[in-house]
């Protein structure tokens, strides 16, 4: 069967590429803006991105994060009043450091409320390359999908649930990557793992070369290689958070060398 | 999907597939004529329809004698009699119209197969329904409810655990009824393949707002049938309470073609109109997303979720109906506020007037028409203008206030004057 014609400015794509040609996988671990400040978040990031982190994923605070479970929810909730525009001068401070992708996790109401089209041009001038909107599934994205067509990919989602339509029809839309949902469920660390996603994972394959990432409940590097055999990519959000948690409560000078030697090890896991 | 730019579907891809086989299921059983049988003999022999519509008369003129007290400019021959009938959803079984939908998607999620079903609870009223209908068809549940709340209502809960369901308490957030709604719907994203989600009220991702509204028509139905059999003709006004919605949308919706009976919502005040001090949606929120649809809400110029206050916590919620949403943007319907004060004067009046102790939530539609009777654009529209002396109203008597007695009496200010 034929695939459906992926487009060729995703800074997301590229960066795929090029990893995949080297046959590497590609890590994308995911943060909270402002957990447990804006500063830390920064330093953080470029930390993560200088020790395997590929792809940076952060999160806007929200206050009914549905996709979610406790340990990002909590995140979010520590990070309190963070604003829009302190996550956009955040990115911004990012993109100065560094040339890899940065998507942002944002669930749409507060997208919504400051305007769909000066979100996207905003984020976008400030570097941003992708969005991930959890709460905003198909037949809801017509309209942010063309204001954010050639500035920003709209990561599109596949779950265990999805069925063979719904596949076709996120393969003929998906940019940057295809946000594979491992199980039925929420985000949040799992002990065992049980990939309910990999027929989807499987299927999909057929109709598109837009690579998958597979997240939720990848807690550890066993898991990460496990994930990595299925996809081009693997995301890893609550075991990141729940060390940030339990980072030192000094506000200054934090020290990060458990979370960094947990992203190296998760990066050195990945087939 | 949609109520003009109100609803659609905004949640996780997980819960896509179940909720087009929800609609799917819905639509296939909803006019098949076994379905409707079932549904229609069980909500005659176990809910107890047709609920009443019963002539408050002492309540009636309750009304009228302030207004002739307050006034002494009124003439002598001041004969404006208002005519307040109350549907009395109070008499159905548990208590309140929450029944009319548990009953009506529990027999749905029988005939899909589900074998547990999920929900979220504020007052407690939907979760006692939700039990109730689980115990009658043999489904396990579990029920979501704000810590908040469960300190507010013992009684529910207690319910709920004698019917078998198994009560979750929500700590996160506001620890009330939009948390608990968070909950559920986690909870169900978690379990999709034999869980059957039982929403509340008509709110949340499309078909809920349609099938549960569609399930509360019932009460607007046997209204209309009611009044026209005692009176000839259909009622000016229909004064219902707004939380989600789903009591006012069931009794408003048989009328909304007919452009002569004015629809009036009524949302909680609260202690006063301050962010966090109160839950009047539609007359203080602004458009966005909660629980997968598009609706008016309370939120912050950030676009985050505001918290919410009611004495009642059924109304205790910072979002609304999509479908309201559209009729207060096409005007075809208004909607009111009254306070938590007011509320609470309108539980007593109308315990005393009449003998029926009305839920909290009711009890802001009680005092609602209380102040629109008493109101100077009611007399001059009514009594000057349209010379309609006897206008009729009907309020939705959504509940009775069993639930709430323990928590008045608590706060200790019923006895006082």
């Amino acid at each position: 069967m034929d695939k459906y014609i992926e487009y060729d400015n995703s800074v997301i794509e590229k960066y795929f590429a090029t990893k995949n040609k080297n046959n590497e996988k590609v890590l994308i671990p995911f943060i909270m803006a402002g957990d447990p400040d804006l500063s830390t978040t920064e330093k953080l990031a470029l930390e993560i991105l200088d020790n395997g982190g590929d792809i940076l994923e952060i999160g806007l605070p929200y206050s009914d994060p549905l996709a979610d479970g406790p340990v990002i929810q909590q995140s979010a909730e520590r990070a309190g009043n963070v604003k829009i525009a302190q996550v956009l001068e955040l990115i911004k401070k990012i993109r100065a450091k560094t040339d890899k992708p940065l998507v942002l996790l944002a669930y749409f109401n507060p997208i919504y409320n400051y305007g769909t089209e000066k979100f996207i041009n905003d984020f976008c001038e400030a570097g941003l390359n992708g969005l991930v909107i959890p709460d905003l599934a198909f037949e809801e994205r017509d309209g942010l999908e063309k204001q954010a067509k050639d500035k920003l990919d709209l990561i599109s989602f596949i779950a265990p649930t999805s069925d063979e339509n719904r596949l076709k029809e996120v393969a003929k839309r998906a940019k940057g990557f295809i946000y594979c949902v491992s199980v039925a469920g929420v985000t949040g660390v799992r002990e065992g793992f049980d990939y309910q996603v990999r027929e989807a994972v499987e299927k999909i394959k057929n109709y598109t070369d837009v690579p998958l990432a597979i997240g939720f409940g990848i807690s550890n590097p066993d898991q990460a290689k496990k994930a990595s055999e299925l996809a081009d990519g693997v995301i890893v959000g609550s075991a990141i958070i729940k060390k940030i948690e339990s980072l030192p409560k000094k506000p200054d000078n934090k020290d990060f060398t458990e979370i960094i030697n947990f992203i190296k090890d998760l990066k050195a896991s990945l087939v | 999907m949609y109520f003009g730019e109100f609803g659609g579907r905004y949640v996780p891809e997980t819960l896509i597939a179940p909720l087009n086989e929800l609609e799917e299921a819905y639509n296939s059983l909803k006019d098949e004529p076994d379905f409707k049988k079932e549904l229609n003999e069980v909500l005659q022999n176990y809910v107890g329809r047709p609920t009443a519509l019963y002539y408050a008369k002492r309540f009636s003129e309750a009304l009228t004698k302030d207004i002739k007290e307050m006034d002494n400019n009124i003439d002598s021959d001041f004969d404006i009699n208002p005519k307040v009938y109350l549907k009395r959803e109070d008499l159905s079984h548990t208590g309140a119209h929450k029944i009319n939908n548990t009953v009506g998607q529990g027999i749905l999620a029988k005939k899909m197969g589900k074998k547990k079903i999920v929900a979220e609870t504020g007052a407690g009223q939907h979760g006692v329904a939700t039990a109730t209908v689980a115990a009658r068809l043999g489904l396990e549940c579990t029920v979501f409810m704000g810590e908040e709340d469960i300190s507010r209502q013992g009684l529910n809960v207690f319910r709920m655990k004698l019917l078998g369901a198994n009560v979750e308490p929500v700590k996160t957030g506001s620890k009330t009824l939009k948390d608990a709604t968070n909950e559920a719907i986690r909870y169900w994203v978690s379990n999709v393949s034999d869980t059957y989600y039982l929403l509340g009220s008509a709110v949340g991702p499309h078909p809920y707002p349609t099938i549960v509204r569609d399930f509360q028509k019932v009460i607007g139905h046997e209204t209309k049938t009611q009044i026209n059999d005692v009176e000839g003709r259909n009622p000016d006004y229909i004064v219902a309470c707004v939380g989600g919605g789903s009591n006012a949308i069931g009794i408003m919706h048989p009328f909304i073609d007919d452009d002569e009976v004015e629809l009036i919502g009524v949302e909680a005040g609260g202690e006063k109109i301050e962010r966090g001090c109160h839950a009047a949606v539609l007359n203080y929120g602004t458009a966005g997303v909660l629980h997968g649809s598009k609706s008016y809400l309370l939120q912050d110029r950030e676009g985050q979720i505001e918290p919410v206050h009611s004495i009642s916590a059924g109304l205790d919620y910072p979002g609304v109906g999509p479908e309201h949403s559209y009729l207060k943007d096409i005007n075809r319907a208004k909607y009111g506020v009254v306070d938590d004060k007011e509320a609470l004067d309108a539980f007593k009046l109308l315990s005393s007037t009449e003998g029926i102790i009305p839920a909290l939530e009711s009890a802001h539609a009680i005092a609602y028409t209380k102040k629109m009777v008493q109101s100077k654009e009611f007399l001059d529209e009514n009594l000057y203008n349209k010379k309609n002396k006897e206008p009729l109203i009907v309020i939705n008597l959504s509940g009775r206030g069993d639930k709430d007695v323990e928590q008045v009496s608590d706060m200790g200010v019923l006895l006082d004057g």
